[in-house]
């Protein structure tokens, strides 16, 4: 137990920690993030991810958010494990035929305000995957898109502008 | 040092032809009757080979029809094992009853390429779904891959319980948490599980068939995307089989920029699932302070490689991105870092009783159940069996650097996630010792195009076990098929196994410590 208080202590908050550049670009990012947060989910945003056919590189990058340094929590947005609870579907992958159906019914699922997020350029667009038999290539054709973020994989960062920018521009 | 030729050899004589078409020369392929197929197995399952992939290919461009290939791996040995099948009827018989990843292998097979396993116990479609046509079979040539799948009426049947008590939980595809799809069915009495069956092939993506039509100089990104977490070991798999068939080198420094690569994506890796088996067991505290680790490579990487993955960093011929004195030093620092604060953290994991209480014994594949599976990687070393192709086929430069490789017997969930720990003490300690050999020189050789009708095969150690890809030329030169093996292939057999007796939610927490790729595995 001593162990892990030390460990703790030792630590401190490493959100400080991020180098200066980064950290700004974050902390402009998220004070305005926690601002429309605040104002429009009355103080949480409650994110359902879903994987609709990525290689998991997206998947690492969101789950990166979570990490101590990115720490998306203090601006209020949690992940949920329903969609029934959700205000915003964080969605990767070019849409495979196999999950096209449990995209479609996920989306259902979700209560409105139902923001979507296309996260990775297979979401936005098929990506490497391009269209086929397997892929439908991209979220756009199956569910509609409000922000589109591209990189593959996005890095954190872009992820939460992403998110910001959804947030902000739906009214 | 040819154990399962010879053992084949004997028994068949000039039943097996042997070809000289595969590359690289020490991985030998023979083609024997298509009757022998199974027999073939028998044979070299007494030498002790362990069965490493079965697929087929379309090889009517080449005026044949289709043929079925079985790998066999024993000690640094790979043996491969062709039969033809002709178009009228593509039959064969089933290698299931003697190997039991077979079971996948071919109804995946029969599923994508249509053909006929006889014999095998359970062809109900694999990766291909119940509402996808029954003719659609997207790696014959025939096939047009570039238009949607129409949907029919289908229904899967699960496989099922019955008793007092008895009842079902159907899990996904789209389960809790931030995590890829998949299905998975549990019979359970009380909170006991007594069966598990997965349905995987959710992010089918088609990949196999993308590579026909992506070309050679483009299938180096494509497998790199194959498993994003494994973005460094699938390329190098794909361009060390590209780089046997064109007789390409690639330079010495990159070889070991290559390993510098490989290594520092199984520290990551590894990193993390250790939090995340943690934090299943109700411990975030581990999870946070690992992802903190973790998050501090991902930004050396970017910073000195690029790319927070390194992903596109392994290129056809070398690398793509080169280290400096001062990267060097960057690496070094890192590395005192990561290890003092990781071991710190070993001892916390080390000292907490109530966390050991969850990963002893649970989830436990025993060893004798690993080797029938034919388990690969971290799985397997969990569970007594000393596979790494590090050190059994040891490609450059581990044919110069020693590794060792941790081996445990319990097989549980703390044997994976000791493993792990193990294993990222071992990567600090090679990426030390490649620093400073690291030869100077240029990073990349130029790589023709393969010429046709070849075969190039390539096994690399990535952070999950053993990836392997089999290319093959056609008759104008043109990719004929890449076949992909991702170790969840034959891993994900292996949580099947596990989990029967553990309790419901003891099953987040297996299936973390096994942590197999779906994408990997659906393709
Ligand atoms: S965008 Fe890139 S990282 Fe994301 S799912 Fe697609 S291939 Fe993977």
């Amino acid at each position: 137990m001593m162990r892990i208080l030390y460990q703790i202590l030792r630590t401190g908050i490493v959100t400080e920690a991020m180098p200066r550049e980064i950290n700004a670009r974050i902390e402009a990012a998220g004070g305005r993030l926690e601002e429309a947060v605040k104002r429009r989910f009355r103080k949480s945003l409650t994110i359902r991810q879903v994987d609709a056919g990525s290689c998991n590189g997206c998947e690492l990058e969101i789950h990166a958010l979570n990490n101590p340094l990115y720490n998306c929590e203090r601006y209020g947005i949690r992940f949920t494990a329903s969609p029934r609870f959700a205000d915003m579907l964080l969605v990767t992958g070019p849409v495979t035929h196999n999950m096209e159906r449990a995209l479609r019914r996920t989306y259902e699922a979700t209560p409105a305000p139902k923001l979507v997020v296309a996260v990775g350029d297979c979401a936005c667009n098929g990506g490497i995957f391009g269209e086929s038999y397997a892929s439908r290539g991209g979220i756009g054709k199956v569910i509609p898109v409000d922000v589109a973020v591209h990189g593959c994989p996005p890095d954190p960062f872009a992820i939460l502008s992403g998110i910001m920018k959804a947030i902000e521009e739906k009214r | 040092m040819s154990t399962l030729i010879d053992a084949l050899t004997a028994a068949l004589g000039t039943g097996a032809q042997f070809h000289k078409w595969q590359y690289p020369p020490s991985v030998v392929c023979c083609t024997v009757p298509r009757e022998k197929f199974a027999e073939a197995a028998r044979i070299v399952k007494k030498a002790y080979a362990l069965l490493a992939a079965e697929w087929a290919t379309d090889e009517t461009p080449f005026g044949g029809g289709y043929g079925v290939y079985a790998c066999y791996r024993w000690g640094g040995e790979y043996l491969i094992v062709r039969a033809e099948l002709p178009v009228e009827n593509p039959e064969f018989p089933s290698l299931t009853k003697r190997y039991l990843p077979a079971y996948r292998f071919e109804r995946q097979m029969h599923s994508l390429m249509g053909v006929a396993p006889a014999g095998h116990p359970d062809l109900r479609p694999w990766i291909k779904f119940e509402d996808w046509p029954q003719d659609a079979w997207p790696l014959r040539k025939s096939f047009d891959a570039s238009r949607p799948l129409p949907r029919v009426k289908g229904e899967y049947r699960w496989s099922r319980a019955e008793g007092e008590g008895v009842y079902e939980i159907p899990v996904g595809p789209v389960h809790a948490g931030i995590i890829e799809p998949g299905h998975f069915r549990f019979q359970a009495v009380g909170e006991h599980i007594i069966n598990l069956e997965e349905r995987l092939g959710y992010v089918h993506k088609g990949i196999e068939k993308r590579f026909e039509s992506l070309g050679w100089e483009g299938g180096f990104r494509l497998a790199g995307r194959v498993s994003g977490d494994t973005t460094v070991a699938h390329s190098l798999a794909y361009c060390r089989a590209l780089e046997s068939m064109t007789g390409c080198m690639p330079p010495d420094r990159a070889h070991w920029l290559r390993a510098l690569f490989l290594e520092r994506e199984r520290i990551a890796n590894h990193v993390g699932d250790i939090g995340a088996i943690c934090n299943d067991a109700a411990f975030a505290f581990m999870l946070y302070q690992m992802t903190r680790l973790k998050e501090m490579l991902l930004r050396t990487n970017r910073e000195l490689f690029g790319h927070r993955f390194m992903m596109d960093r392994v290129i056809p011929g070398g690398v793509a991105a080169d280290i400096d004195e001062k990267g060097r030093k960057a690496v070094l620092d890192e590395m005192t870092c990561l290890e003092r604060e990781f071991e710190r953290l070993v001892a916390v994991y080390d000292d907490n009783s109530s966390l050991e209480d969850r990963v002893r014994d649970t989830g436990a594949l025993p060893p004798e159940k690993a080797r029938e599976l034919c388990a690969v990687g971290i799985v397997a070393r969990a569970s007594g069996l000393n596979l790494d192709c590090r050190m059994q086929v040891p490609f450059p430069p581990y044919d110069r650097i020693e590794v060792k490789a941790p081996v445990l017997i319990s097989g549980d969930v703390h044997a994976r996630a000791w493993v792990r720990i193990e294993e990222v003490r071992e990567s600090i300690r090679l990426i030390r010792e490649m620093l400073a050999t690291l030869p100077g020189g240029p990073v990349a050789a130029p790589v023709a195009a393969p010429q046709a009708d070849r075969a190039g095969f390539a096994a690399v150690e990535g952070w999950r076990g053993e990836i392997i890809y089999w290319l093959q030329s056609g008759p104008g030169g043109e990719v004929n098929r890449c076949m992909v093996r991702d170790p969840s292939s034959i891993n994900w057999l292996g949580l099947e196994q596990a989990i029967p007796g553990n309790i419901v939610p003891d099953f987040p927490l297996c299936n973390k410590s096994f942590n197999q790729s779906y994408s990997g595995n659906d393709l």
